[in-house]
């Protein structure tokens, strides 16, 4: 049963049994909290998508959004049982991270609606919202070959986890899709959760990438993207974002970006409970929804030819049929070499 | 240094007095230097021949008397004063900047500009005229730490020159170098003298002196208490002059405490001690360390002086018999065990061996100052059983802290007072008492009253002697020959790491002084 | 060493850091006031958070349980004159440690058995992460300092690889392990006093902390009423009387840090055995850095190493409160309260002991005053 909100359309795969508290007809009063992933809120990429969604709710509706930034692992449990017992409700969730921690609030505080993005809780009182990034890789991929010169395209992750192996994957894939003979430069920010806010380091892989012969690269790493996009402009090569459109940042360098809309999950979640809407269950959301995606805008369509455009387009309308199948690294811990 | 000579004199002094609290380190010294001589100071350690150096530097300010520059009365508040004066220090270390070249280690602190590159090009160009007046050639543009030693001092003294100074004071300038780094340092002050530049040399070595110098001043005791044209004095005479008359001392030697002990202790047949003449001791690295081979045997109920210029190898024979360095080569027979480079013996194994040691510097290694002085006087004796079975007992080292501090007279006699607020003296008592309580069949003894006061001295003294007379065997070093005199029953100069000779205690100070400055046998040996 | 007179004990020891502690609250309320908001408000916000009700006050005992294991660790090497700055990473491999054993015995051994095991191999693991800087300086010369902070990485990189790769539970998006049995968590404060009878809300404090506090006495009894503590002592203060006293020095390095790698390693139970019950990423968040700060506030003492964990404790989760209560105070700014903390009582300890004089002084003076006798000098 799709319901459709503003063009984006969500399909939700009911898992189990679920029974969501009691729906009401008219918009009821709800005191939203949200607890981000680690790094900083304003990362420009997947905590600022959060957050603009929350923001476009805030205003949108009037209704005041509770915050918290956590510090460390740690704090996840403490900032989701203190909201819940203030009577926040519902509570987004904000990363993988956050699953076990929600897992086990959830149960504590089972009239409280958790929201779960990147994460899977079967608990009836938690929706679990992934996306299948590597879909937009794969596509970001594709482009990445299409536009480079040289052959060799880069990739820089966050932390070598399964999540950051998946963008890896359907990037990889998607690069030998379109050059067969291209070839993939990867590395990984870091072992520890700063990682994901070290623009500096983002900077020093790039250009190592870029001195090896990279002349696009794709950065899934958090903050640390940006310094892989700055690192690019500066040195005159490509470079393609993450999670939101980071297009504008750097007119005319950044070829395009892997569009995760978690702004739109984060602004339904609050909707739908406003609305009475709100269900538990996993939702995995991909290209037909409108929830992966890869971004044209006036900031990039110099960069990107009539010739890329088709085919890619062309591409994406096969992932969507079922024609070209992209493979999920976490569906069997492996990527196809 | 009559008052006609002030005209050409390039620095006088006239009744200088120094004090540090009650220790007079200069006392009413009047000299005058003419200009453009080598002038040298002699004296032994602490005969306050560095703290006139100060005082002429501006580095501390006298008491009393004054001091005149070129005939002119200065009264200097700093080093920065004394350089406008045209006065230059060379230290005993060297105050450069290994990672510089020559020329920017000259230019440092001297800059005279806010950009780097023009007091370059001006400290090249003194260079080059400074070279071409005195013969001092260095490369401005090699770094400094790839110089040898003899040429970084170069650079030192260049750096003085560079302030302008015609004045020159070197502190012990040879501790560091060779002896063909010192004829060419000797040649380098012959040619700056000739250019007028008055060379002050400090130094204790008699050889240096008559190799280097116009004129000698001896300082004993903080006295000026000669001085010679060198052409007219020897080594024997300045060596009389530098340790003095031991009849003056107040450390006379107590006759009865001389004889042997009567009963020999069981465990102690006949000559026991180190046993046998070999303590062929060597030490490890370093570039001042002594490589060669020491033999000496020491015996129960005697003590063994070990007399030497302060630096000749003494320090460290006495840590390797310790066991704090390694014994490069050769054997340590203590009774029955033998120590050698491959069965080394850590200190606390030579103390169960029952060799006890106050060591020479006793901040550096006799004490903990942030301890209380029962903590401290457990040192190295931590392990003894008496202190508990398991855990360490600090009541019961307390408890025998109280009773050496008893017998030794520590003030105040406080366990738990901390170890560095005792006074130099007290501390030394902690340390002496710590090790002759142990009841050592060996004592090491280093510089037992080094800065110790006159009636702490005197007990240390009888300490020393008593366990002598209860048949332990020490070997006791020391800067003080008249320590020395008071204490030993038989005397071994040391000089570069070679037991130079042996002397009887009652040995006359200038035979003593011959062998210690080495003018006596030196050419036997070489 | 001190300029001035000196200050009784009690005044030096309480007094003082008491000062610099207001010192840091009085600079932070500057900070809080230029982005206006009310200082005391914060404050309020600050010990309601952490002290407030019998949840808060657990999840502050929680945190300062953390910072007594590894401000012990650095203080425990810092008295042999040796810089432990590789808390983290001994802390990673102590959770791994007690991790592993937890996994591999959990459904075979009763609690009883599997907790002291699972907390031993804590212990091991972190002293045997501590155990090869310490080999390497006492044998080949190379500095702990870089040593230590290069093995924190290696241990991040290392349970990165272990969780991904290895360990990772099947299926699960997260590189975490499956969650233990119950018989592999150590009991929880809340758990122990419902038993009691006592109502208490929910929060992560447990058994570690009963551990925590064993350790500061353990540390102290060995500090200053062993052999091991007196030469261990020695070697910190003066090398030299080391060499001298023949206490072996390789060998105390190693031993001495393993010590130190073990104390630091309980931070894994404290967060493996007892809040998470499942070997994940980052668990240690800081902690091993934490405890040079807590060390220095504590003035390397363990009483004072309790204290200073209390205080941090405070903070911690005084700090992560203020940002439910007031949304204008950010997580940057109760780092920067936090920072200050650390600045006056650590960097610049002992800063307010002219104050703390003055205050003395005229304490003694109206003191005497009132007696009717002319003020003292020696307040």
């Amino acid at each position: 049963m799709p319901v459709t909100i503003g063009g984006f359309v969500r399909a939700i795969l009911v898992v189990g049994a679920v029974s969501g508290p009691a729906a009401a007809a008219e918009a009821a009063d709800i005191k939203p909290a949200v607890v981000f992933d680690l790094g900083t809120k304003y990362d420009k990429s997947f905590n600022e998508g959060v957050f603009n969604g929350t923001e476009r709710f805030r205003k949108e509706f009037n209704v005041p959004v509770a915050e918290f930034e956590p510090a460390n692992e740690t704090q996840f449990e403490q900032a989701h049982r203190r909201f819940a017992q203030r009577g926040q409700d519902p509570i987004l969730a904000v990363g993988f991270n956050q699953a076990s921690v929600v897992d086990r609030i959830a149960k504590d505080f089972p009239d409280t609606r958790f929201s779960l993005i990147d994460g899977v809780s079967k608990l009836p009182n938690v929706q679990s919202v992934l996306f299948r990034e590597q879909e937009g890789s794969f596509l970001v991929g594709m482009l990445a070959a299409m536009a480079s010169k040289t052959g060799k395209v880069g990739f820089v992750g966050g932390m070598d986890i399964p999540l950051i192996r998946r963008f890896a994957c359907g990037y990889g894939q998607g690069v030998r899709y379109a050059d067969a003979k291209a070839e993939l430069i990867q590395n990984m920010t870091g072992t520890t959760p700063s990682a994901w806010n070290d623009p500096g380091r983002g900077a020093e892989l790039a250009r190592g990438q870029f001195d090896r012969g990279v002349d696009v690269v794709f950065a899934a790493a958090g903050a640390t993207g940006l310094g892989v996009l700055q690192a690019a402009k500066d040195a005159g090569k490509l470079s393609i974002g993450v999670d939101s459109n980071q297009n504008h940042l750097h007119p005319g360098s950044v070829l395009t970006s892997m569009v995760k809309r978690v702004d739109v999950a984060a602004f339904d979640s609050f909707k739908e409970a406003r609305d009475g809407t709100w269900k538990g269950g996993v939702s995995v959301l991909g290209l037909k929804d409108g929830a992966i995606d890869w971004a044209l805008d006036d900031n990039n369509k110099a960069l990107i030819t009539a010739d890329m455009k088709s085919r890619v387009d062309a591409a994406k309308a096969d992932i969507i049929s079922g024609k070209i199948k992209v493979v999920d690294y976490m569906e069997g811990n492996s990527c196809p070499p | 240094m009559s008052p006609g000579q002030t005209a050409q004199a390039a620095i006088e002094l006239r009744g200088v007095s120094k004090s540090f609290g009650p220790v007079k380190a200069v006392r009413d010294v009047s000299l005058a230097i003419p200009d453009g001589a080598v002038a040298g100071i002699v004296g032994e350690n602490g005969a306050g021949k560095s703290t006139l150096m100060n005082l002429v530097y501006g580095l501390v300010s006298p008491d009393a008397g004054e001091m005149l520059v070129r005939g002119r009365e200065a009264v200097l508040s700093g080093p920065g004063d004394a350089i406008r004066l045209g006065i230059g220090m060379v230290h005993q270390h060297f105050m450069l900047v290994d990672t510089f070249t020559v020329a920017e280690n000259v230019a440092l602190g001297a800059e005279g500009s806010a950009l780097l590159r023009p007091s370059l090009a001006a400290a090249r160009r003194a260079l080059g005229r400074i070279a071409d007046e005195h013969g001092l050639r260095v490369d401005p543009d090699a770094i400094v730490g790839d110089l040898p030693v003899g040429e970084q001092q170069r650079v030192e003294i260049l750096k003085v020159l560079y302030r302008g100074a015609r004045i020159l004071i070197l502190d012990e300038p040879t501790a560091v170098l060779t002896p063909g780094e010192t004829d060419a340092l000797f040649r380098v002050l012959r040619g700056l003298s000739a250019g007028g530049v008055t060379v002050v040399l400090v130094t204790h070595k008699l050889r240096e002196i008559m190799a280097a110098t116009d004129g000698v001043f001896v300082m004993r005791g903080g006295r000026l208490v000669a001085s010679r044209p060198t052409r007219e004095t020897s080594p024997g005479e300045l060596a009389t002059l530098m340790i003095g008359d031991h009849g003056r001392s107040v450390l006379l030697p107590d006759a009865t405490s001389r004889r042997r002990p009567a009963v020999q202790p069981e465990g102690f047949p006949g000559d026991a001690g180190v046993h046998r003449p070999h303590a062929e001791a060597a030490a490890a690295s370093g570039p001042r360390s002594t490589q060669h081979a020491v033999s000496l045997d020491l015996r129960a109920g005697e003590i063994v002086g070990v007399a030497g210029v302060a630096g000749n190898g003494q320090g460290e024979l006495l840590e390797v018999l310790a066991g704090m360095r390694p014994l490069a080569g050769g054997r340590i027979g203590l009774g029955g065990r033998e120590v050698t480079p491959a069965a080394p013996c850590d200190p606390a194994a030579m103390r169960a061996l029952g060799v006890a040691h106050v060591p020479e510097h006793r901040h550096r290694h006799g004490i903990v100052e942030e301890f209380t002085a029962a903590e401290t006087a457990i040192l190295g004796y931590e392990a003894d059983p008496g202190l508990g079975r398991r855990r360490l007992d600090g009541r019961a080292a307390e408890r025998s802290c109280a009773g050496l501090m008893a017998r030794f007279d520590v003030r105040p006699p406080d366990p738990r007072h901390l170890s560095g607020r005792f006074s130099g003296g007290n501390q030394q008592k902690l340390v002496i008492g710590r090790e002759i309580s142990a009841r050592p069949r060996i004592l090491l003894v280093g510089q037992p009253t080094r800065g110790v006061d006159i009636g702490a001295i005197a007990a240390i003294h009888r300490e020393i002697r008593a366990l002598r007379d209860e048949g332990c065997a020490i070997l006791l070093v020391s800067a003080e020959l008249d320590e020395i005199a008071a204490l030993a029953d038989r005397v071994l100069v040391m000089l570069r790491g070679r037991i130079a000779g042996e002397v009887p205690a009652d040995a006359d100070p200038e035979t003593l002084g011959l062998l210690m400055s080495g003018a006596g046998r030196e050419r036997d040996a070489a | 060493m001190r300029a001035g007179g000196t200050l009784p004990r009690w005044a030096e020891l309480g007094l003082v850091p008491l000062l610099d502690v207001l010192c840091a609250f009085l600079a932070a309320a500057l900070v809080v006031l230029a982005i206006g908001v009310s200082p005391l408000a914060v404050l309020r916000a600050i010990l309601a958070g952490a002290l407030g009700d019998a949840g808060a006050l657990g999840y502050t005992l929680y945190y300062a349980t953390n910072f007594v294991f590894t401000g012990l660790a650095v203080a425990l090497a810092f008295h042999a004159g040796l810089f432990n700055i590789g808390g983290e990473g001994q802390a990673i491999l102590g959770g791994l440690g007690t991790g592993l054993v937890a996994l591999a015995l959990d459904r075979v051994l009763p609690g009883w058995l599997l907790l002291p095991v699972a907390i031993a191999a804590a212990a091991l693991f972190g002293a045997g992460w501590a155990a090869i800087p310490a080999w390497l300086q006492a044998r080949r010369g190379s500095h702990i300092v870089i040593t230590t902070i290069m093995f924190n990485f290696i241990a991040a990189a290392l349970l990165v690889y272990l969780l991904v790769n290895v360990l990772i539970a099947p299926g699960s998006m997260s590189p975490e392990t499956r969650a233990f049995q119950p018989a592999a968590s150590l009991p929880l404060a809340h758990d122990g006093l419902r038993a009691l009878g006592f109502a208490a809300a929910p929060s992560p404090l447990n058994a570690s902390g009963l551990v925590a506090l064993a350790a500061a006495a353990a540390v102290w009894f060995t500090l200053w009423h062993t052999r091991f503590g007196y030469r261990l002592r020695v070697m910190g203060l003066n090398p030299g009387a080391a060499l001298y006293a023949g206490i072996p020095i390789g060998r105390m390095t190693v031993g001495v840090l393993c010590l130190s790698g073990a104390l630091a390693g309980m931070v894994g139970i404290n967060e493996i055995l007892g809040v998470q019950h499942r070997l994940i990423l980052n668990f240690s968040a800081g902690y091993g850095f934490g405890g040079i700060a807590v060390a220095l506030m504590g003035r390397n003492h363990p009483a004072g190493i309790v204290l200073a964990s209390l205080l941090f404790g405070i903070l911690n989760q005084g700090g992560a409160e203020i940002s439910f209560d007031i949304p204008a105070v950010s997580r940057e700014m109760v780092t920067v309260i936090q920072g200050l903390v650390i600045l006056f009582s650590g960097a610049l300890a002992g800063f307010s002991r002219p104050l703390a004089r003055g205050l003395l002084a005229f304490a003694g003076a109206a003191l005497s005053r009132r007696a009717g006798a002319p003020a003292s000098r020696e307040g």
